[in-house]
């Protein structure tokens, strides 16, 4: 139906719909589109099922109802690896995610389980470290990192698979200030597809010019983060709140 | 028991028996000591020169002796055990420093301290010469099932944060006031144990997501890969060589 | 708790090694099963790393002394004998190569008394009380309390056994067995007590994550149930008998080997007689010796009762001890497995929103 010559966005869901075995129901057909190369904030309030609706990109939950496309590719079965080295996902604890001995055998864990070896898979490694600015500690033991650096790993590792989306979760939580920032440079510098779940609604003003709202499992807002951010009513209704202080409509955000 | 950090032992530095292959290493201790114990225990000078070899690879691979000698503290609850022998072992009587003591157990005695002695000194040398990871790898080369070294080596991976999370939970008990001082106390220590089961199982499972969302199908990818050239296989089998005829001889002498 | 090198002579140290090898490989197998396939590996790590770090965690008895807990009963009626076993034995390597705690020729030793023993005797006698109890909570208590506190006499009586057949000072047996057990029946009572409150404190938050009390809570069971891992829960029953015949592959492989091992090396190894025999000789006290040898198990001394040839006797007592040892765990296991087969492995994930 599109043009040949048009690329099939990053990201493509529709009427997704989940329950937990134990019948607890998550999503209620989730309708959610990120374009190529666009950075886009899932905000929502504690138990939104935000965190359910990142396990679903990369197929680690089965679609109860609906479907999930990554770049055209509909998430399933047959596509898994394919999937998976496409969804980047950063999970919350770096140390969940840093589970090889050293940070080089971290990072090139990915790409290593894809098939790549030797040289080419060195240079993988290299690159992603680079881009997180953490190349010198590539011997290092990841518990001998502080936490914004194994934040700034765990990026990489997943960037070593040169995924067609990056799935942040909570990326600013437990950082300083200085950390935080830095980790907000290394997302600005790259070229990818970013969905960013977070609580951190200054964050999602500075690195996303779109927000979605998820809330009781549905996206209940889609808006430039501004707009969101700026509308009282909406906001107080799925209970996100900014932090003391804090003015949206002070701050100016390039327009796209 | 161990401490806290994983890897208290190891020594960071550049001699030639730091740059040995860790499989090499591995294998040369266990034929090293697999040797002493098959020594008899009234070769006494075998050991004297099993002790003598070791201290020349400890002299090679830059260990200070002192060092060495504060590891074998570990043994500490057999030499004990060791002391009782003398005393409770049936056989023939001597004199010693005016006690009664018995010669079987004297031989006893001598037998499992010099030999433990020699295992546990052995064992230092290659732990403070060889790297976690390179231990890991050793296993790995030395075709360890591959399932083992992966448990190996989460356990590894995790054996600090843990150890960490349980001195979290021991500070927030205290600064709450609780000091465990007996056993009423231990219903409270074996619900942090409890907590703690369930945190390291919660982590698993969230691990085993963070691998399986980077393509992980069961089998680790092979990512590092030690070799040894035959110099290297030659220079680690100095050791073990020697000890084996020190122990030959020990036999028929 | 950890025997050093020398304590139990070469070809005893070997036997127990492959003893070990075989169970390890064993429970290898069963862990798979146990923790559903691909996921075994970080979860047998992370409770390796928990066994470790619980080991560390001092229990105050009293005016200054204080107990640590060994962790096999905890092992095995938490996440099952199979992941038990082969996160004491990880635990067990890894204190025997990074920090020189037990030597590494008794690595074998070490693995069979305190891994293969301890959890796999806590298990059957958990498992045996669990059927017998009414099924609450309470009884799962009661039942890790006593697990546990047979588990630890139990490791202490196959040391002795070890000892007796392998040992290189001749303790008398009686001796050995009676300080020992006496030792760590007390020891036991400690281990008994934190176990069951560990595993209570388990129960009364996560009672599906005990794999000894699986099925115990209804209403949670739901979500123990509850599918979410990429791997579909359902191909359990197929592979099973597969799995079976291969384990008995694997069990027939280890005993031949550990009987040849023990037949053949113990052969040998008696022609030398050991050194406390040697000098016993020499002094012509043998007398004395045979006296306590006949005072002890039949295997004690190393050597066959009424057996006139050395050789013979020495490489006999090597084969019946490794025979023993091997027809009590196979039964052991194919009793666990029987019983087990029938369930299939539950896989669960928890939401984290």
């Amino acid at each position: 139906m599109s043009l040949p010559t048009a690329p099939a966005p990053s990201l493509e869901v529709s009427g997704l719909a989940y329950a937990y075995p134990d019948g607890h129901q998550a999503l209620f057909g989730v309708d959610l589109t990120v374009a190529r190369g666009e950075r886009v904030a899932l905000l929502g309030p504690n138990g939104a099922g935000k965190t359910t609706l990142v396990l679903h990109l990369n197929g680690i939950l089965d679609a109860g109802a609906g479907t999930v496309r990554v770049a055209g590719l509909p998430v399933g079965k047959r596509h898994l690896a394919e999937i998976r080295r496409r969804v980047g996902i950063v999970f919350q604890d770096p140390d969940d995610q840093l589970f090889m001995p050293t940070v080089r055998e971290d990072v090139a864990f990915g790409p290593a389980a894809a098939g790549l070896r030797g040289p080419e898979l060195e240079e993988r490694v290299v690159t992603a470290l680079r881009r997180v600015g953490m190349e010198e500690y590539a011997a290092r033991p990841p518990h001998h990192l502080s936490f914004g650096q194994r934040r700034r790993v765990a990026v990489a590792t997943v960037l070593a698979m040169e995924p067609e989306i990056l799935v942040l979760d909570e990326p600013s939580s437990n950082l300083d200030p200085a950390s935080r920032r830095e980790l907000a440079d290394i997302l600005r510098s790259l070229d990818v597809t970013v969905l960013m779940v977070t609580h951190d609604l200054p964050y999602a003003l500075e690195l996303c010019p779109r927000s979605v709202i998820l809330s009781d499992g549905v996206i209940a807002a889609d808006d430039r983060t501004q707009e969101l951010l700026c509308d009282d009513e909406l906001m107080r209704r799925h209970r996100l709140e900014l932090p003391f202080g804090f003015d949206p409509r002070s701050v100016s955000v390039p327009r796209p | 028991m161990g401490a806290g950090h994983a890897h208290k032992l190891y020594r960071h530095g550049h001699s030639p028996v730091h740059a040995l292959p860790p499989h090499c290493k591995l294998a040369a201790v266990l034929c090293f000591v697999v040797a002493v114990v098959s020594t008899p225990r009234e070769a006494v000078w075998a050991f004297a020169v099993y002790a003598a070899l070791l201290a020349a690879a400890a002299a090679v691979a830059r260990i200070p002796p002192g060092f060495l000698l504060k590891r074998l503290v570990i043994e500490v609850p057999f030499v004990a055990f060791a002391f009782l022998m003398p005393f409770v072992v049936p056989g023939e009587q001597t004199e010693l420093l005016g006690v009664s003591v018995s010669v079987p157990g004297l031989w006893g005695a001598w037998n499992v301290l010099a030999k433990g002695t020699l295992g546990v000194a052995a064992s230092v040398i290659l732990a403070s010469t060889t790297e976690l990871r390179s231990l890991l790898l050793g296993l790995q080369r030395l075709r360890l099932p591959p399932l083992l070294v992966q448990i190996a080596s989460f356990m590894i991976r995790y054996g600090d944060v843990i150890t960490d999370e349980l001195r979290r939970m021991s500070v927030a008990r205290r600064s709450r006031g609780f000091e465990a001082r007996g056993v009423r106390h231990w219903g409270v220590l074996a619900k942090t144990a409890g907590a703690l089961f369930i945190r390291s199982y919660e982590r698993g499972e969230r691990v085993h997501l963070a691998m399986v969302s980077r393509g992980y199908t069961g089998t680790m990818p092979v990512i590092d890969d030690v070799t040894a050239s035959r110099t290297e296989w030659a220079h680690a089998a100095a050791l073990p060589a020697l000890a084996l005829v020190v122990c030959l001889l020990g036999w028929t002498l | 708790m950890h025997v050093p090198d020398g304590f139990i002579n070469a070809p005893v140290s070997a036997v127990a090694g492959v003893v070990a090898a075989g169970a390890v490989a064993v429970s290898l197998r069963g862990a798979r099963r146990e923790l559903g396939g691909e996921r075994a590996a970080p979860l047998a790590g992370l409770v390796a790393a928990f066994i470790f770090a619980v080991q560390m965690l001092n229990f105050p008895v009293a005016a200054g002394t204080s107990g640590h807990l060994l962790g096999g009963a905890l092992a095995a009626i938490l996440v099952g004998p199979w992941t038990g076993v082969l996160c004491i034995a990880v635990v067990l390597l890894m204190q025997g190569i990074l920090f020189a705690d037990g030597g590494l020729t008794a690595l074998g030793v070490n693995i069979t008394v305190m891994g293969v023993v301890t959890t796999v005797v806590a298990y059957v006698v958990f498992r045996g009380l669990t059927r017998v109890l009414p099924r609450t909570r309470r009884s799962t208590t009661v039942a890790s309390f006593v697990a546990a506190l047979v588990s630890v006499p139990a490791a202490a009586v196959a040391f002795t056994l070890v000892y007796a057949v392998g040992g290189t000072t001749d303790v008398p047996f009686v001796k050995v067995l009676t300080a020992m057990t006496g030792v760590h029946v007390l020891i036991g009572i400690g281990e008994a007590a934190i176990t069951a409150l560990t595993v209570g404190a388990v129960i009364a938050v996560r009672p599906d994550l005990v794999h000894g009390a699986r099925g115990l809570a209804a209403p949670l069971k739901l979500r123990v149930d509850g599918e979410l891992v990429d791997a579909p829960a359902a191909p359990a029953a197929p592979p099973a008998p597969a799995a079976a015949r291969s384990t008995r592959k694997v069990w027939a492989t280890g005993l031949a080997a550990a009987l040849v091992l023990a037949g053949v090396v113990s052969f040998y190894a008696s022609a030398n007689p050991d050194g406390l025999e040697k000098v016993a000789a020499d002094k012509g006290i043998d007398e004395k010796v045979q006296e306590h040898d006949a005072a002890g198990s039949p295997l004690a001394d190393y050597g066959v009762k009424d057996v006139s040839d050395a050789r013979v006797s020495g490489g006999l007592a090597g084969v019946i001890g490794v025979g023993v040892t091997v027809a009590v765990g196979s039964g052991v296991f194919w009793a666990v497995r029987r019983r087990r087969t029938p369930e299939a492995p539950h896989s669960r994930t928890t939401e984290s929103v």
